[in-house]
């Protein structure tokens, strides 16, 4: 496990410069200083997981695969067998789509426990094209069982959800979103929990749940609704897709008037679904719109470009939910 | 054991695999079995689990050799052997593809039972074994992976990602044994997908390979101690006949999933003479 002084304000001001890819690697450079059960798996990315100092000192606990994300994972699980802590990397459709029913039988049927990091998650890789974007993952990933997923805020949670791992009953998979620099969400140490859905700002008009790097956006969004519209919002980091937190949900007040989810995400199958699941479970009538990627493949571009493009600017989230309240 | 003993040894264990698997195959009615490409396995397996490997009755031992059945149709023949060394009770095997059953017609991890992993779904057991060699050498455990794979599952991209690998990380404690009885589901290996030179395939991907005849318990005895010399990854190709031991399913692609009758199982228990 991390310890506690490594999460001090100047490493978090670092992480969140150099965005969530290089912090991972920061973060296993620390954790293989103590651990000698640990080993990560790439498929020929330890430049772009921030690893390469990683694997220049660590030869003994980093095995490149090549581009072979099928054979990764078996491997995984077969070191994972024999009570290693095992963790896997590489961009997000090649981490997920690309075998996924390896992690079916390995990691779900078999149980084998592995931390997956699939890098530059949604529509970051957007001129490269969607076969590098992935909108997709979290709804493969959620139908699995015994898979638990996690879509960090910021850096920093990033960080905190690759310790929390280590003690974590079921392999795991980290959606990592967002560029470089990466903002923060988190400006101290906090407690983290997987499962635990986080609630950074108070309020009873609205309830807005988010995760990965739509929490920033929404921050923004809570901001401007309570200075301009003067509408209290509620604010949920919702870090943990699955499994998913019922009880922060249960607190919504049965008057608040709009529950928002916001991910940057196909609008089917992610956190927006997860959380319609569950509040239909809790029998809750609050009216719950969707903010996500629309359910097609359109032309590719500047992460910028294609966050305004599909409505994840402040302007555009506010001007929805101002419409449906 | 003296060299002759051992070989009654293992013969005599292939006929009780060939009963177990009879009778598994009868329990299992309609529901089918997956017959033939266990009995192309009989005398794989019965090898490997008399004088080959090294067991315990503790499948959480570190100190045992790991087998993974890649080629996981062909459960009959493992739980039959694991009835033999005593993981599975014989009342067990009436529970095979029942509801609720711990033995489907595909192996579900069962440690308690001797079932190290689970499989079925074709071409993910080799990586899978290079993952568990690999952690047997990090800990510096002597042990070793045997993974048993069918011909018709080499169409399988993923073992062919997994063969290059095992070679680049000098995976040397991994023995892979391709069952090849020249069938798969719907007809030949020549006319499904043509395999070619299968020996070749393999040597160029830097594997140590060896031919055999699969039902040669000598033949197989010799390439598996020939092998512990040898520091690299190592392949066992064997010569098998799908549907070995019995004149309706030898060679016959009815039996790849078939249901036995009474009748048969009569008929197929008189060959078997035991």
């Amino acid at each position: 496990m991390l310890d506690k002084s490594f999460f001090n304000s100047k490493n978090i001001n670092i992480w969140s410069a150099v965005g969530p890819r290089a912090s991972y690697g920061l973060a296993m450079y620390e954790m293989a200083k103590t651990r000698d059960d640990l080993m990560i798996i790439t498929a020929d990315v330890s430049t772009s997981a921030g690893l390469d100092r990683y694997r220049r000192d660590f030869p003994e606990k980093y095995l490149d695969v090549g581009i072979a994300e099928q054979n990764m994972i078996g491997i995984a699980a077969g070191i994972a067998s024999e009570n290693f802590k095992v963790y896997t990397t590489t961009f997000a459709p090649f981490q997920t789509a690309r075998c996924l029913e390896q992690i079916k039988v390995n990691l779900g049927y078999m149980k084998h426990k592995v931390c997956m990091t699939g890098l530059a998650s949604g529509l970051v890789l957007g001129t490269l094209g969607y076969t590098h974007c992935s909108i997709e993952d979290i709804g493969m990933i959620r139908s699995i069982p015994n898979i638990s997923i996690v879509s960090p805020a910021d850096s920093f949670e990033t960080i905190k959800t690759l310790n929390a791992f280590i003690d974590h009953d079921q392999s795991l998979y980290i959606r990592l979103t967002g560029g470089s620099p990466n903002p923060k969400v988190y400006e101290s140490d906090y407690e983290f929990k997987i499962g635990k859905g986080i609630v950074l700002n108070k309020g009873e008009d609205i309830a807005i749940i988010s995760c990965g790097s739509s929490v920033n956006i929404a921050t923004e969004v809570v901001k401007d609704l309570k200075n301009i519209n003067k509408i209290n919002a509620k604010l949920i980091n919702m870090h943990t897709i699955k499994p998913i937190d019922a009880e922060v949900l249960n607190e919504i007040n049965d008057t608040t008037k709009l529950i928002v989810t916001i991910e940057e995400h196909n609008i089917i199958g992610g956190l927006g679904s997860a959380v319609c699941e569950a509040l239909s479970d809790l029998n809750k009538k609050n009216k719950h719109i969707m903010i996500g990627h629309p359910d097609s493949y359109g032309k590719g571009g500047e992460y910028k470009f294609l966050l305004n493009k599909y409505g994840f600017s402040k302007e555009n989230i506010i001007g929805k939910i101002l419409k449906n309240l | 054991m003296k060299n002759k003993d051992k070989i009654e040894s293992i013969k005599n264990l292939a006929k009780k695999l060939r009963k177990n698997i009879l009778d598994m195959s009868l329990y299992a009615g309609s529901s089918s079995a997956h017959f033939g490409g266990a009995l192309s396995s009989v005398e794989i397996v019965s090898t490997l689990f008399n004088g080959i490997m090294e067991l315990d009755k503790n499948v959480e031992s570190e100190s045992r050799d790991r087998f993974i059945l890649s080629k996981g149709h062909g459960c009959l023949v493992y739980y039959a052997v694991l009835a033999e060394l005593g993981y599975i009770s014989y009342d067990e095997l009436k529970t095979f593809e029942k509801n609720d059953s711990d033995l489907l017609g595909h192996p579900v991890i069962n440690r308690k039972k001797g079932i190290e992993f689970s499989n079925g779904s074709l071409g993910m057991g080799l990586s899978l074994g290079i993952g568990v060699a690999k952690a047997l050498k990090i800990k510096n455990l002597k042990n070793k992976v045997f993974v048993l794979m069918g011909d018709g599952e080499c169409n399988e991209g993923s073992v062919w990602e997994s063969a290059m690998s095992a070679v680049h990380l000098s995976i040397d404690n991994i023995t892979l044994i391709i069952d090849n009885n020249n069938f798969q589901q719907t007809g030949s290996n020549s006319e499904i997908m043509n395999l070619g030179d299968i020996k070749k395939k393999w040597e160029s991907f830097g594997w140590y390979t060896e031919k055999c005849n699969g039902h040669d318990v000598e033949d197989l005895i010799s390439k598996f101690e020939n092998f512990k010399k040898v520091s690299k990854p190592k392949v066992l190709i064997c010569e098998t006949i799908k549907g070995k031991g019995f004149k309706f399913s030898e060679n016959n692609n009815k039996w790849h999933h078939s249901v036995l009758s009474k009748s048969q199982y009569e008929e197929a228990l008189k060959e078997l003479n035991l």
